[in-house]
């Protein structure tokens, strides 16, 4: 465990304290007990890491592993049993529940498996969502998500609703509504659990775009090798403890898929 | 910066530069859902599911129809029998022989123990009366030229006119000349004069009244039904007069003429119980009761006693008609609790994802409840639309007048309010208090 972590310090080549500005994440010996009955399962069994502003990073490992609860906690959806999380300066694992709530809205872009957007909502009136509970105002947060939809190439689609879009296009919609709050961190859970190979693709690049070109944190958990090959870091998983920590060469779309040419057929 | 954005968007389109500067420009929010983001969401969600909206809100609607319909209903019946009432005439004693608040079959309702003398001595204690009239009261049969009718004749003097705002259709009531001289003359109801001479002229004609005849001097204007025998069916005459031709108009011991009633109007109300009470000790006096409490062998019946129990009783009957139509309002109030809750698990992964784009519980709490308050309070307007239809129906109708108050208005959509908040709020806390992971996780 806290070899994994030396092994990256020893990577990156100078101690915690000097460059711990430059840190998106700092999780130290974060624990996570659930307690089930009388049986306590340690989902998350003291996990120590880091990553800096601008990395791409997989979080991979099997079913069971924790990189679920892990990812929990990194969303401040949850709160650790003990150890800290220092999310973009701020000590987030000792807020209460309103304090979490707008560390998401001001920090966290979520991405889901199933997309997760309201059925009945236009794609530009889902992407406007995290503005609307930041309380900015119409025109402003009109001008906003349509900007968003159109850096994911969605502009022609915006009156549609989810029910009129592949699942590509959702969940292209779904970047674009994590983007909406202009968050530090974008947090994609299997984000191509429910797409075909090309499609997958097509939202890796968008993914990777965003991280190369506007140097946004993109954290992943996925269980697919070829997903994870996009990051240029990953950490793996197992029994509720971090067991890898590999620098890669992230892996560069082929294909010549243009985020607006995409959208524009 | 500029030059990657280009490059991330410079492929596409060509404005692909600003979209990006928009969105990683800093936020400036006020950190609150607006009231009106709140208000829109909570009726899309209600729109997106119109039958079922509406399903759960015909509770409301027809408790707060009901309410305001009934309450209305109540009003213009009360109304209309107050008005009726007060059409006899105002600040109205009514004194009559005999008991007559013992009950049916218990009351002596034959007592001819009430004489003219008594009437003589009441105007002699000069209250602060309007006017005071005696009536002696019997039944005959008026025969014209073409047609006879029965009716009921009251004999009396010229004051009982201006005590019952009787108005003139035509000619004139009989005066005190004629009163004391016991002329033969008649003033016919407005049903009685067009019985017997139909739309010709009354006034002139002669009536015959046991074979005797008499001059109609005068026709009342109609004044339609008392709830008592209506004046339009009576014919009034000097009481001298009937005193003379009637065989029954005697007291029992065959001394004195009896009176059936006598009717008088205190000048102020505030002096209405003093009247009676110095009414009720001559009497006493005069009729040689005891005042060790036995009982009066008359009745003073008073207007306004009469008139505030008649709105006791309405009263009464529109405050449990409208208590029942609470009711439904709160039968209405546990379907909105009902279909709040079903909502709460429909939509849960919704509210996971709105908690994980930053809502906090609070905002989560208040949607669910605006939602809960959206149903009754459209619930309750339609309702009071539907209200104001049955109690102008009803107007139409000429049955009575039914006005919807103010007062009813702000109870029922008030109540509707309150049903709602008070059904919404549990569904609304299950929802806020879901755990986002969860609620994410639901399928």
């Amino acid at each position: 465990m806290a070899s994994a972590v030396n092994r990256w310090h020893d990577a990156i080549g100078y101690p915690l304290q000097t460059i711990s500005e430059n840190f998106m994440i700092t999780v130290t010996d974060l624990k996570k007990t659930y307690h089930m009955g009388d049986i306590e399962v340690n989902a998350l069994n003291g996990v120590s890491f880091e990553i800096k502003k601008g990395e791409f990073v997989a979080i991979m490992g099997p079913s069971g592993s924790g990189k679920s609860t892990l990812m929990n906690l990194i969303g401040c959806l949850d709160t650790p049993t003990s150890g800290t999380y220092v999310l973009d300066g701020d000590m987030v694992s000792q807020l209460d529940d309103v304090e979490l709530a707008a560390a998401r809205a001001a920090k966290l872009g979520f991405i889901f498996q199933q997309y997760n957007l309201l059925p009945r909502q236009t794609a530009l009136r889902n992407v406007e969502l995290p503005l609307i509970y930041r309380g900015i105002s119409g025109a402003e947060r009109h001008r906003r998500a349509a900007a968003a939809l159109e850096i994911v190439g969605m502009k022609e689609r915006t009156d549609h609703k989810p029910n009129e879009l592949s699942g590509g296009q959702q969940q292209r919609v779904a970047i674009a509504r994590a983007l909406s709050g202009s968050p530090s961190v974008i947090l994609a859970d299997e984000p191509t659990g429910a797409l075909d190979t090309k499609t997958s693709a097509e939202i890796m690049d968008i993914l990777q775009r965003l991280n190369r070109e506007q140097g946004l944190t993109v954290v992943l958990v996925t269980h697919e090798y070829d997903v994870a090959a996009y990051a240029g870091r990953v950490l793996t998983m197992r029994d509720g403890e971090l067991v890898g920590d590999e620098k890669q060469t992230p892996r560069m779309t082929t294909q010549v898929v243009t985020m607006a040419g995409v959208a524009g057929k | 910066m500029a030059t990657n954005i280009a490059t991330l968007e410079g492929r596409g389109t060509t404005k692909s530069a600003s979209s990006a500067d928009i969105v990683f420009a800093p936020l400036q929010g006020s950190g609150s859902v607006s009231w009106s983001e709140i208000a829109r969401t909570a009726f899309d969600s209600l729109l997106a599911n119109r039958v079922r909206s509406f399903l759960t809100m015909l509770g409301v609607i027809i408790g707060v129809a009901s309410v305001v319909a009934l309450m209305a209903l109540g009003d213009g019946a009360s109304q209309s029998i107050t008005s009726q009432i007060q059409s006899i005439g105002t600040n109205l004693l009514f004194i009559a022989p005999g008991q007559l608040n013992r009950g049916p079959g218990s009351g002596n309702i034959a007592a001819q123990n009430l004489s003219l003398d008594d009437y003589e001595a009441i105007v002699a204690l000069k209250l602060p009366l309007n006017g005071v009239a005696p009536v002696a009261q019997t039944g005959g049969t008026l025969v014209a030229a073409a047609a006879d009718k029965q009716v009921s004749i009251v004999g009396t003097t010229p004051s009982y006119a201006p005590l019952h705002s009787f108005e003139m259709a035509a000619g004139t009531f009989f005066d005190e000349v004629q009163a004391r001289d016991g002329t033969a003359v008649v003033v016919l109801g407005a049903n009685v004069a067009k019985d017997l001479f139909g739309s010709g002229q009354a006034v002139g004609q002669t009536v015959r009244l046991n074979g005797q005849p008499l001059r109609v001097i005068g026709v009342l204007k109609a004044k339609g039904g008392g709830g008592f025998g209506s004046v339009d069916d009576n014919a009034f005459m000097p009481i001298k007069y009937a005193q003379q031709r009637f065989a029954n108009m005697r007291t029992a011991d065959g001394n004195k003429y009896r009176v059936s009633s006598i009717t008088l109007s205190v000048t102020n109300a505030q002096d209405i119980e003093g009247v009676q009470g110095r009414i009720s000790a001559l009497l006493r006096d005069r009729h040689g009761l005891d005042s060790d409490g036995s009982e009066d062998d008359f009745t003073i019946l008073s207007q306004a006693a009469f008139l505030s129990t008649l709105n006791t009783i309405t009263g009464l009957l529109t405050a449990f008609l409208a208590a029942v139509a609470g009711i439904s309002l709160l039968v209405g109030g546990i379907g909105i609790m009902n279909i709040m809750l079903v909502s709460v698990t429909e939509r849960t992964r919704e509210i996971g994802l709105r908690k994980a784009v930053g809502a906090r519980s609070r905002d989560i709490l208040l949607q669910f409840l605006v939602e809960a308050v959206a149903l009754s309070l459209t619930g309750g307007l339609l309702g009071l639309a539907l209200g104001f239809m049955v109690a102008t129906l009803v107007t139409l109708s000429g049955v009575l007048t039914a006005s919807v108050s103010l007062f009813s208005v702000s109870l029922a959509v008030g109540f509707a309010v309150i049903v709602g908040l008070f059904f919404g709020i549990y569904p609304a806390q299950r929802a806020a208090k879901l755990n986002p992971i969860d609620a994410l996780r639901y399928e």
